[in-house]
C-alpha cells in the first residue's frame, strides 16, 4: 500500500514516521513517501500520516497554522473518500483544527512538557487502526507534548462514547489532564484517527516497547481486506 | 486606516492552567484579593480601510477563521480609527 507521511515546517517526526513504517511492513507491505505540505494532490496515496512537531513554530495555537497548508485540502479529500489518515501528536492538533476530529487540544493541565512511557488502554478494536489489538490491551506507547489535554463540551463527550470513538485512554494515569482520560480518538466513519502519544517511537523492543508495530500492520490488513473485498 | 484590537481568552467553562498558576503565585506574593486569573492573547491588526462596517465583518471572520479556537476560545474585539 502507498503511504504518505506529510512534511511541515517545523515537524520533526516525520522521520521516525517513515522509517517505522518502513521497518514494520517492508517493502513488500508498504511504499512510504514523505510528501512537503504545498502538494495539493493526495489521491496515489492509500493511507497518511500527520506526524508530531511543532508546525509553524505552534504559533498562535498548535496545528492553527498547519491548518490552511496546501495539503490539508487533500486530506480532507482523502478522509471523505474513506482513505486512512491518522494524526499524531501535533497531528492530532492539526486534525482537530482543521475540523476532521472534534475538541481541542489545550496545555497540560500541570503546564509541564511530559516525555515518557505511557500506558494506554485500547478502548475499540473496531478501527483500521486497532484490529490487531485486543479490546482492553493495556499497550505502552511514549507520549512526548505540553499540550495534550484532550478538551470537548459535554454533548461531544457523550457523543463520542456512544459512537465508540473513544479509540485509546491513558491506563490509570491521566499525564495531562484530558477529559475522561482520552488519548487518542476517531471520526464517525472510523477512517480518521487522532491520538497524542506515538506509537511510531514504539516499534522495537530496544526502543523501549515495540507495541506501536500492531498499529501499522492493523492499516496494511485493512486496506488488504478492502482490496480482496 | 484601522485598528482592530482583539482579546482571545479561553471560554469561562475552560480551566485556564497558566492562570490558576499565576493566581497561586500572586497569592504567594500577598495578593489574596485575587480570585482569579485568565490568561489569554492580545492581537492588534492594522487593517487598510476606513469603512467601518467592512473591517468589522471581516475580523470577524478572521477571528473565527484562524485567530481563535471556538470549541475552547472566545473573542472580543474593538475598532478604533487608526
Amino acid at each position: 500500500m502507498k503511504f504518505a507521511v506529510l512534511v511541515f515546517p517545523g515537524s520533526n517526526c516525520d522521520i521516525d514516521a517513515v522509517k517505522a513504517i518502513e521497518d514494520v511492513l517492508g517493502p513488500e507491505g508498504a511504499e512510504v513517501t514523505a510528501v512537503w505540505h504545498r502538494e495539493a494532490d493526495l489521491s496515489r496515496f492509500d493511507a497518511i500520516l500527520i506526524p508530531g512537531g511543532f508546525s509553524y513554530g505552534d504559533y498562535l495555537r498548535c496545528g492553527a497554522i498547519a491548518r490552511f497548508s496546501p495539503v490539508m485540502e487533500a486530506v480532507k479529500q482523502a478522509a471523505a473518500a474513506g482513505k486512512y489518515v491518522i494524526g499524531i501528536c501535533n497531528g492530532f492538533q492539526i486534525l482537530t483544527e482543521s475540523g476532521l476530529l472534534p475538541g481541542a487540544l489545550r496545555h497540560n493541565d500541570h503546564l509541564q512538557f511530559r516525555c515518557e512511557i505511557s500506558p494506554l488502554q485500547v478502548e475499540s478494536t473496531d478501527t483500521p487502526f486497532t484490529r490487531h489489538y485486543a479490546p482492553g490491551q493495556v499497550i505502552q506507547i511514549p507520549i512526548a507534548h505540553g499540550e495534550g489535554n484532550y478538551f470537548a463540551d459535554e454533548a461531544t463527550i457523550a457523543e463520542l462514547n456512544a459512537n465508540n470513538q473513544v479509540i485509546f485512554r491513558y491506563y490509570e494515569h491521566n499525564p495531562n489532564g484530558s477529559v475522561e482520560r482520552i488519548a487518542g480518538i476517531c471520526n464517525a466513519t472510523r477512517n480518521v484517527l487522532g491520538m497524542m502519544p506515538h506509537p511510531e517511537r514504539a516499534v522495537h523492543d530496544w526502543l523501549g516497547s515495540a507495541d506501536g508495530k500492531a498499529l501499522f500492520t492493523s492499516i496494511l490488513n485493512a486496506w488488504r481486506d478492502k482490496q480482496g473485498a | 486606516m484601522i485598528i482592530a484590537r482583539i482579546h482571545v481568552t479561553l471560554k469561562a467553562s475552560v480551566l485556564d492552567p497558566q492562570g490558576t498558576a499565576v493566581t497561586k503565585s500572586l497569592h504567594a506574593l500577598g495578593y489574596d484579593e485575587v480570585q482569579d486569573v485568565r490568561i489569554g492573547k492580545f492581537l492588534e491588526l492594522k487593517i487598510d480601510t476606513n469603512e467601518r462596517h467592512v473591517a468589522e465583518e471581516r475580523v470577524q471572520e478572521m477571528c473565527e477563521k484562524l485567530l481563535a479556537n471556538t470549541v475552547i476560545e472566545t473573542y472580543t474585539f474593538e475598532l478604533v480609527e487608526a
